[in-house]
């Protein structure tokens, strides 16, 4: 593949400053990557580590905040730093373009699909308005829409997320660019579309022979699409070179950490027969949202989220939940914990049905089923101190203040974090110390049954590798039963017992979690499984 | 678009029938006697006059049933009868609605237009001093009240420069006829339309601002960029359009502060509109034209809103289509 | 607070907005000290200029009372009207807002439209209704502003409420078991607290500006000295003598001015989300 030509793009040194008051003085600093022909180069890092600014700064679209102060970008024979506002104009979408997260909010609510793709050839001057609808209807067959006529004509809220983002790819194709820049083209997406769209840039690649640069901050994407990967951390470029080199054999301390945060794909064999008794037993729960309708509205919208769905949880076992955007595993962890209510079904819980209580019944039985949430921002009250964030459920159920507040402190300590926290608020904290707060909160009650509803999908992956130990530890030491609710089957693979696969409302296979993963009997979750970006590198490695 | 209307024409008359409702019980809050309330000031009514008044309302039946005799009047039109100036309220609303709407219609169109364009100009230069200027003009006409600068505005267009009129609707007496009739009025209508338009042009040209500086960071604008358009054609097509829309959803709630308005502009300007005939009415206590001015009033804000929800529609395709 | 402070200070203008209230509140606190004399009483010769005799800077009036005089009694009353009535539309635009934004459904539905039935009504034109039925006075003024002002408050609450409704840490309160009543004084009101202040301060302004427009039209409570009935009593003879116009409407601009400013400072400083763009 690394044929030896002259590079399409290269940067030298590229130093980016940010403004003050910032964490660190340099976004990027002494940045060098070359971008060749036909190849595609993976940027990789968390968040912070400035695997963006790099491409914003070849684009000339940089905040206004931040500017390069040293390097160069050498493209076509030019630095595209010296570039004047009319060269950059010419440049951004004839001969380098991009696509960007997330394919929600980056087309135009209010402008045609047609008129979108059509305003590439119009910003450059280029073929007769004819011409232009033309070239917009075979780029979209190109990048495979289906039905593409009508989704010229279409809104992009007619559309759904990988149709947009095909879209996004459909323009920035539009007039074959040398060079095209993806930022996190596929985060936002479901596992099986995000392979899809991956798929189809790897298609593009050869077909047009464009220099890719894929910026990403998933290891398993890494695997699956790039040719060569830079590993980036703190603004620097911390190790180069090809794909396998890296993934196989991590020279820098920061790589090796990442990629041995990767959740294996590989489910330990259960001992099916020690199960203990079951906590938690759900039967025929249902929920239908319906929406619209009324009085004066159009049609009646019904969306059946839960059909049918039967459970059942033993102390000490973590039961996963997986399944796509829409599958309605989500709705199943909010019926349970009664924060959505269930149309039917029962949910039996220590003795009573949670899903027919009402009222004060209900308040004190809630004691015995709590949630952890998924965005560590969101889920503290920011006005308030950790301690009282921890102490308020136990006082809310009669506990003594001092009690609950030296209980909390305990909490802290048990979730790994120091006990004069509980005088702090929320903000003074990361994502990964705020989730243990969350997860603290949910123990203070002494619950049997603890929902976790993507709780680690929001975090850096090293993070998130230290709180799911986190979580295993715990349910280990308290015998916890644990519903796992989560959109990343590695994270299933890792933390679960039983794995439960939802489609459109349904469960359509339920089994240990080895099972599921090395024998699955649905098709679905055939396909799921096969969209895991990076998993054939695994299996290849493993065997 | 035909099925909204109608939905929007069934809301509408709801709103009127409580505004109605209310009207009523205002009456019966008032301090004294419902039929002198009715009539005009109180005890200003011959005893004839109010027994007619408790016939035809029923004043002497419970309330619920004088409720609806109520309803059933306003429903054909009868606004009640003008004691003091001994015609029916809906003739006198009627003669003056004309006036009242030209002048609001006028603002609401001065005050959108300029407000938008200086808006967007006061966002394209964000910091620099034109922008530093617009905003300052638009901070200042925020907290001038309206009816101060109609009188300010008298005083040096018209007392000092003599350039425009500052009184009424036309020339008394100046018996012009056609294209000539239509140009007094414009001459007449300047100060009054562009007085009421001050203010809400200073609210559009915050909002415009604000909301282009905020669409502005959206991914789309920035896709906008990455495919090399020119920064005029992304203000225009892509910034400008979604920036609108909180716009037109103020001009909206704000329908109802510029008929308001109107009522102090129409007194400073002595302009032949409804707001004229109120304040006149005020100072006779003349209780059934203030109440109809009110309902008629409030029916012309729900005809501006329904103005600026067709606008909305016409704008948003999301609403348009689904 | 210092940190509110550090950000508030960082708005020029509303800095310059708060030097102006000061020196309004100043005046109309020691209204009685500097101008003993009641601001109705004739004092010197009808349509006396300003900046004629020293004692009266500001001229006198058709009745030849001390105009400066009255500027200082009408902004007790512009500051009074404006204070309680944006306290009482707030006592009545918060627990409904909150209400419908918490319990959502029928009782969101019913609230809404109750309140959406007020926004739609010209408010001035009620407000004047209002004060002619009831007679006019400070409590119908009062009562007249804060009935036609509340509906904004209660759509604001409700807005954030419903957004703050669904915020995962609302639903770990839900879970942990406190009660609804806990739950919104606790977990939700207190971060809508920013918002609320915010409005509040535009809300005066606006106060003020009603207040004027209802003695300008003759509405004015008759014992009262203000800025409105000033200008309303002077709107005949306004080519005669334009200063008794001119400064009671100077007084209001520089009020309401400082009021808009102040609350955008304010808005600055209490949602510094805004002040940080960009990263």
């Amino acid at each position: 593949m690394t044929s030896k030509t002259e590079p399409v793009l290269r940067i030298e040194n590229l130093q980016i400053s940010l403004p003050e008051g910032a964490d660190r003085p340099f976004a990027v600093d002494g940045v060098s990557y070359e971008l060749n022909a036909g190849e595609i180069l993976c940027i990789v890092g968390e968040s912070g580590s400035g695997k963006s600014m790099s491409a914003n700064a070849m684009m000339g679209l940089l905040p206004d905040m931040v500017r390069p102060t040293a390097g160069q970008i050498i493209y076509g024979g030019k630095d595209l730093l010296t570039l004047s506002e009319p060269e950059l104009l010419d440049l951004r979408g004839r001969k380098i373009a991009m696509i960007f997260q997330e394919p929600m909010s980056a087309l135009n609510p209010l402008m045609r699909i047609e008129d979108q793709i059509v305003e590439v050839f119009e910003a450059h001057g280029l073929l007769t308005i004819k011409e232009r609808k033309l070239r917009a209807l075979n780029l979209l067959i190109e990048v495979g829409i289906p039905d593409p006529e009508k989704a010229l004509r279409a809104y992009p809220f007619q559309l759904s997320g990988g149709q947009r983002q095909r879209v996004m790819i459909a323009m920035a194709l539009a007039l074959e660019p040398d060079v095209l820049i993806a930022d996190e083209p596929t985060t936002a997406l479901d596992v099986t579309t995000q392979a899809q769209i991956l798929d189809l840039i790897h298609d593009l690649r050869e077909r047009h022979g464009m220099a890719v640069m894929f910026i990403t901050h998933d290891f398993g994407v890494v695997a699956e699409i790039a040719d060569r990967v830079a590993v980036m951390q703190f603004g620097k470029i911390v190790e180069h070179g090809n794909t396998d080199d890296v993934l196989d054999n991590p020279q820098h301390e920061y790589t090796r950490k990442l990629i041995a945060a990767i959740p294996k794909l590989h489910a330990e064999k259960q001992d099916d027969a020690s199960r203990q008794t079951p906590v938690l037993e759900v039967t025929d729960l249902c929920k239908t949202y319906r929406s619209g309708g009324g009085f004066f509205g159009g049609p009646e919208r019904v969306v059946k989220a839960v059909q049918m769905i039967n459970l059942e949880l033993a102390a000490g076992e973590t039961l996963g939940i997986v399944g796509e955007s829409g599958s309605g595993k989500s709705s199943v962890g909010r019926c349970l914990v009664r924060l959505m209510e269930p149309d039917s079904g029962s949910v039996f819980l220590a003795g009573e049905d949670m899903a027919k209580l009402k009222g004060e019944k209900l308040r004190a039985a809630r004691k015995s089923i709590q949630m952890i949430f998924q965005d560590p921002f969101a889920s503290l009250n920011p006005r308030t101190k950790v301690g009282r964030i921890i102490a308020e459920g136990p006082i809310a159920h009669g506990v003594p203040k001092s009690e609950a507040f030296s209980k909390a402190v305990e909490l802290l300590e048990l979730v790994g974090l120091d006990q004069s926290a509980i005088d702090r608020y929320p903000h003074e904290f990361s994502g990964g110390q705020r989730q243990r707060i969350g997860i603290a909160r949910a123990l203070a009650l002494e619950p049997s049954v603890i929902i976790a509803d993507e709780a680690v999908s929001a975090l850096d992956v090293s993070i998130q590798a230290q709180v799911l130990d986190l979580l295993a530890d715990l349910k280990q030491r308290l015998n916890l039963a644990l519903v796992f609710i989560t959109h990343d089957l590695r994270v299933a693979a890792q933390i679960c017992d039983r794995i439960a696969v939802m489609q459109q409302g349904k469960i359509v296979e339920i089994g240990t979690a080895h099972d599921v993963f090395n024998a699955p009997t649905s098709a679905y979750t055939k396909s799921l499984i096969e969209a895991i970006p990076g998993r054939e590198k695994e299996l290849a490695a493993a065997s | 678009m035909l099925r909204f209307i109608a939905m929007r024409l069934v809301k509408a008359a709801i709103i009127l029938i409580a505004i109605v409702t209310l009207n009523f019980f205002l009456i019966h809050a008032a301090p004294g006697d419902p039929a002198a309330v009715m009539a005009g000031e109180a005890g200003a009514a011959d005893k004839i006059f109010l027994e007619q008044l408790r016939a035809q309302f029923g004043l002497e039946k419970p309330l619920l049933t004088q409720l609806g005799l109520y309803l059933v009047g306003v429903l054909q039109f009868d606004l009640g009868f003008s004691y003091r100036q001994q015609m029916p309220v809906a003739d006198l609303i009627f003669d003056r609605l004309p006036a009242t709407v030209l002048l609001t219609i006028t603002a609401f169109i001065i005050s959108l237009v300029l407000g938008t364009v200086a808006g967007v100009l006061a966002s394209a230069r964000v910091g620099k001093w034109s922008d530093t200027l617009i905003s300052t003009f638009a901070l200042l006409f925020y907290a001038t009240p309206l009816y101060w600068a109609a009188l300010m505005a008298v005083l040096v267009f018209s007392v000092q420069l003599n350039w425009l009129p500052g009184f009424g609707y036309e020339t008394v007496g100046g018996g012009y006829k056609g294209f000539d009739r239509v140009l007094d009025i414009a001459k007449h209508l300047i100060l009054p339309a562009g007085t009421l338009g001050l203010f809400f042009m200073a609210v559009y040209m915050r909002m415009t601002r604000a909301s282009m500086l905020e669409v502005s960071t959206l991914d789309f604008v920035k896709t906008a960029r990455a495919k090399g358009l020119k920064p005029g054609i992304i203000q225009r097509r892509h910034i400008f359009r979604n920036a609108l829309l909180p716009v037109l959803t103020l001009a909206g709630l704000q329908a109802g502060q510029l008929v308001g308005g109107a009522i102090l502009t129409e007194t400073v300007f002595a302009w032949p509109g409804i707001g004229r005939l109120m304040f006149e009415a005020l100072a006779q206590r003349d209780y059934n034209v203030l109440l109809g001015v009110f309902f008629v009033s409030a029916a012309m804000v729900l005809l501006f809103n329904l103005i600026t929800d067709i606008l909305y529609r016409v704008v948003d395709p999301r609403i348009r289509v689904s | 607070m210092a940190d509110f402070w550090k950000r508030f200070k960082r708005n020029r203008g509303a800095v310059i907005g708060l030097a102006i209230l000061l020196a309004v509140v100043l005046i109309a606190v020691f209204a009685p000290l500097l101008f003993p004399q009641s601001p109705w009483k004739m004092v010197q010769r009808p349509f006396l200029p300003p900046f004629a005799m020293d004692r009266f800077p500001l001229g006198t009036d058709t009745l030849g009372r001390n105009v400066i005089a009255g500027l200082a009694y009408g902004a007790r009353v512009s500051l009074l009207v404006g204070l309680i009535s944006t306290l009482v539309s707030l006592l009545i635009g918060i627990p409904i807002g909150a209400l419908a934004g918490y319990f959502g459904g029928r009782v969101d539905d019913a609230l809404m439209r109750f309140t959406e039935f007020f926004q739609t009504v010209p408010n001035f034109a009620l407000a004047i209704v209002l004060v002619a039925i009831f007679e006019p006075s400070v409590q119908s003024i009062v009562g007249a502003i804060a009935i036609v002002s509340w509906p904004p408050v209660a759509r604001l609450v409700r807005g954030e409420v419903l957004s703050l409704r669904s915020r995962e840490y609302v639903e770990a309160a839900i879970l942990s078991g406190q009660t609804s009543i806990t739950i919104i004084w606790r977990q939700i009101l207190p971060n809508t607290l920013s918002p609320i202040i915010v409005l509040a301060s535009l809300m005066v302004a606006t106060a003020i500006l009603l207040e004027s427009s209802l003695s300008f039209l003759g509405l004015g409570d008759p014992n009262l000295m203000s800025w409105g009935y000033m200008i309303g009593a002077a709107r005949t003879v306004i080519r005669q003598a334009w200063w008794l116009s001119f400064f009671p409407g100077l007084a209001i601009v520089l009020t309401v001015l400082a009021l808009n400013l102040i609350g955008e400072g304010l808005n600055d400083a209490l949602n510094p989300r805004l002040s940080r763009k960009g990263k």
